[in-house]
């Protein structure tokens, strides 16, 4: 009987009170690839981290060749022949790609141009197009991939893992990523990829198994099944999380987005036409894969961002009248006197200064008000004591740096002066990532209490069970196009599954309509 | 005379390349080292300390060549290395900000050279305040014993003492090392990207440390070769003046690379006596004169800027500690 490459047996991995991986089992063959697919925070990188020795796992077993093996580190990995190729590239930029190739290696004597040739070698066997002395500044994405690749097989890796490989890849590339992949396959390689693309999983793989929350769901032999099966597997039943929902009350237009256009840096396109309306009293979900666009829409509506095209329109509650903010920075939409506060992705980042106390963190927002020389405290130290006692935030005090509370307690912190400034558009990416189950529902009763007041409240969210329970109406983005606005209250979870992964069949028929 | 002026250009400029050697070795591990100027001080006043005590106790009669070289040499390299572990277990065992500790450093090295100094000088009961090594630094300023007969080349190019060639040796031996050797290639991963170095296996602190000290101990002999050659073994406080800081701007102007350091160096020597070649010129265009070295650095600066190639950026991760946890 043929001896699996690698067999992970009931490996469990807790951080703190957080199940990352709870008895997952899985069995790779050589001259196989394995997708493991799931949703964002399903577990799956944590279980391929613990493979590459980046952590160790609480419980569990790793055969490789049938034999119990202990990885403490990633040169032990290395030693059983395992390459992970992350999705952040550890590469050096000045360096060409023969340069980091050999980085780090002690046994072969140093020789570069000897390197270059056993790299070009490897190119030629399986296909890679690249030039061992390019730099990797000059790279593009796609290349820089096929360098952290050509890494690995040149330390002689023979059990592949990669961790979302296609996420920054054009569908051409991707293409080009999978005949290699099928090649190395055939060369008697174990492959594992990490996705959450359906329609590349059916595509390349021999077997797939399915994590969900950090459970182990099962594992199917791909041509054996479809996408209605694999979705439901992805994301499961739905489950009842008892969040209040109102009807919305005298809702009205309060944010009309229509045909927004983006592209990032690196001239890639972000947002494609993207048009929907923000309704007061309403809570607007945002669902879609991390990375999608959520954020560069926020950072656009805010201010932050400049669109390349299309509108952003403001009707004032007070004198009715329709504003454009499309090309207004975040100073000059507050001095027109429209009150939109965002409670950003990345707390201590943009929203909060972490160094500096709650009351200094109040005075972010309120810093220009006042006309003496010197600052008003009072105020700020009113309302951060407010805040502490309405939102039980847990501090020893208002002078108490804001990085020292725990996640929730800064989340309670930001959202609290932004519900402070009296917002008539809400806008909330991620907020209850990395909290607490007590802290979650706080910050969905605050974004509640905010609809009933009359705001409109953009909430993106990551949970579709959270989405669907809180949320009158969900948009789903995909690849930077809207699939579709459904009904919170109506929508069916598979349904959400299946359109937050219909953006790329969009991109790809209409590349092909291109050509 | 312009064999003249060379010579004393290239004496103006061992010093510096010293220095920047050094502090191109500490900044490609990813330390921005700016206590080189009290490093190469501490380098100074250790000889000092070393040959002085030597001198006291076998008397001025009795000195040999090989001790009168190599106290002074190896008590340089002591003191010189000492500051270079304490600036790097503070800021990479530590991780203290790197600009703080070496400004603070710079500030330490001063002091400690100068309360030496002092101290010696009243030792040594000398009416003037400085300290007089005319033996050691006699042995230190030996030079090749042809170089006086081949005239102006002799002048040029083997005029100087041993110290001199090492100074060039060691530049195009880092440049060597940096450019073809795996531990070059590994000491600028660390600097340019210490998570890609980690991540490779590459043992990222012993890279920061070991580059430090061995760049602070070159730095040192700078300041070594300043007293015992350049001063001819004289020592008063303060006189070592701005050296340190125009080492610094050389890295600068050099692109991070030894080699060009050389010519630098040299160049950066010359504009620092320039004016003493010129004639009929008051005291306040001397100054404006000395100060060229830091506007030539300013536009050197200006020149790789716009240019924009990355292979003449200082490394990417330069004045960041590294912590392994952050991602």
């Amino acid at each position: 009987m043929n001896v699996p490459a690698i067999e992970l047996k009931g490996i469990t991995k807790t951080f703190g009170n957080v199940v990352a991986n709870k008895n997952v089992n899985l069995v790779v063959n050589r001259g196989e690839i394995l997708s493991i697919l799931g949703e964002n925070g399903s577990g799956k990188t944590t279980l391929m981290n613990m493979i590459s020795g980046i952590y160790y796992p609480d419980a569990g077993s790793i055969l490789i060749d049938g034999e119990e093996v202990v990885i403490r580190s990633p040169k032990d990995a290395f030693d059983y022949k395992i390459g992970m190729i992350h999705q952040h590239f550890k590469l050096v930029n000045v360096f060409s790609a023969a340069e980091n190739i050999v980085l780090g290696l002690r046994e072969k004597s140093f020789n570069l141009k000897q390197a270059t040739r056993e790299v070009q070698k490897i190119c030629d066997q399986y296909g890679f197009d690249v030039d061992p002395s390019k730099k990797i500044y000059e790279m593009s994405v796609s290349e820089k991939q096929t360098v952290e690749i050509l890494k690995v097989l040149y330390r002689g890796a023979d059990i592949l893992i990669l961790d979302e490989p296609t996420a920054v890849l054009t569908p051409q590339e991707t293409e080009k990523l999978f005949a290699v992949l099928r090649r190395m396959r055939d060369d008697g390689k174990a492959i594992i990829i990490i996705t959450h693309k359906l329609h590349e999983v059916l595509s390349l793989s021999d077997k797939v198994s399915v994590l969900r929350k950090g459970e182990y769901i099962g594992t199917v032999v791909t041509a054996e099944t479809d996408e209605e099966s694999l979705t439901e597997m992805m994301v499961g039943k739905k489950i009842s999380l008892n969040i209040d929902r109102s009807e919305p009350q005298d809702s009205v237009d309060r944010l009309i987005v229509r045909g927004l256009d983006f592209y990032n840096e690196e001239g890639v396109k972000v947002l494609d036409d993207i048009s929907f309306t923000a309704r007061s009293g309403e809570i607007l979900g945002i669902a879609g894969i991390a990375g999608s666009g959520q954020k560069e829409l926020l950072e656009i509506i805010a201010g932050l961002l400049k669109p390349q095209g299309g509108d952003i329109l403001y009707e004032n509650p007070e004198t009715g009248e329709r504003e454009d903010l499309g090309s207004k920075t975040p100073l000059e939409i507050r001095n027109m006197g429209i009150r939109l506060s965002f409670v950003p992705e990345d707390r201590l980042g943009m929203g909060l200064v972490g160094n500096m106390d709650i009351t200094d963190n109040m005075m972010l927002r309120s810093y220009s008000k006042g006309k003496g020389f010197f600052l008003n405290r009072k105020d700020p130290q009113k309302l951060a004591e407010q805040i502490i006692d309405n939102l039980e935030v847990v501090t020893p005090g208002t002078s108490t740096p804001v990085r020292r509370l725990s996640g929730g307690n800064v989340q309670k912190v930001l959202v609290g002066r932004e519900i402070a400034a009296m917002p008539t558009v809400f806008m909330a990416a991620y907020p209850v990532r990395g909290l607490d189950i007590n802290s979650s529902y706080t910050i969905y009763n605050l974004l509640n209490q905010q609809k009933e007041h009359g705001v409109a409240v953009i909430f993106v969210g990551e949970d579709l069970d959270v989405l669907m329970e809180l949320c009158d109406r969900i948009m789903v983005i995909s690849s930077g196009i809207v699939t579709d606005i459904v009904d919170g209250r109506k929508a069916k979870k598979e349904e959400l599954g299946i359109l937050m992964t219909m953006g790329e069949d969009k991109e790809e028929e209409e590349g092909k309509e291109d050509k | 005379m312009i064999a003249g002026f060379i010579h004393r250009a290239v004496m103006q400029g061992i010093p510096l390349l010293f220095g920047s050697t050094g502090e191109i070795l500490t900044e490609k591990s990813g330390n921005l080292n700016l206590g080189i100027p009290g490093i190469m001080y501490v380098g100074g006043i250790s000889g000092v300390i070393g040959s002085f005590l030597y001198e006291q106790s076998v008397g001025p009669a009795n000195i040999k060549y090989l001790p009168a070289i190599l106290i002074p040499l190896i008590c340089s390299l002591v003191g010189s290395a000492l500051m270079g572990l304490i600036y790097c277990f503070l800021t990479v065992t530590l991780r203290a900000n790197q600009n703080v500790t070496g400004l603070a450093l710079t500030t330490f090295g001063v002091g400690f050279g100068n309360f030496f100094g002092g101290s010696l000088i009243k030792l040594s009961g000398n009416d003037v305040p400085s300290i007089t090594l005319t033996a050691t630094s006699n042995f230190f300023r030996r030079t090749l014993p042809f170089a006086g007969k081949l005239g102006w080349f002799g002048k040029i190019f083997l005029s100087y003492s041993f110290l001199a060639y090492i100074a060039i040796v060691i530049a195009l031996l880092a440049s060597y090392m940096l450019r073809r050797t795996r531990v070059g290639l590994n000491l600028r991963a660390v600097g340019e990207s210490p998570a890609t170095a980690d991540a490779a296996g590459i043992n990222v602190g012993q890279y920061k440390y070991v580059a430090t000290i061995v760049g602070s101990m070159i730095a040192g002999l700078g300041g070594l070769y300043y007293v015992m050659d350049y001063a001819s073994g004289i020592w008063s406080n303060d006189a070592f003046g701005d050296r340190g800081w125009l080492a610094i701007a050389l890295v600068i102007f050099a692109v991070w690379r030894p080699d060009i350091s050389i010519i630098g160096s040299i160049l950066f020597g010359g504009l620092f006596i320039v004016h003493n070649y010129i004639p009929n010129i008051d005291v306040s265009t001397q100054e404006l004169i000395k100060m060229s070295p830091y506007i030539v650095t300013i536009i050197v600066l200006v020149i790789v800027s716009m240019r924009k190639r990355r292979e003449n950026m200082p490394p990417a991760s330069l004045g960041l500690s590294y912590f392994r946890e952050e991602r």
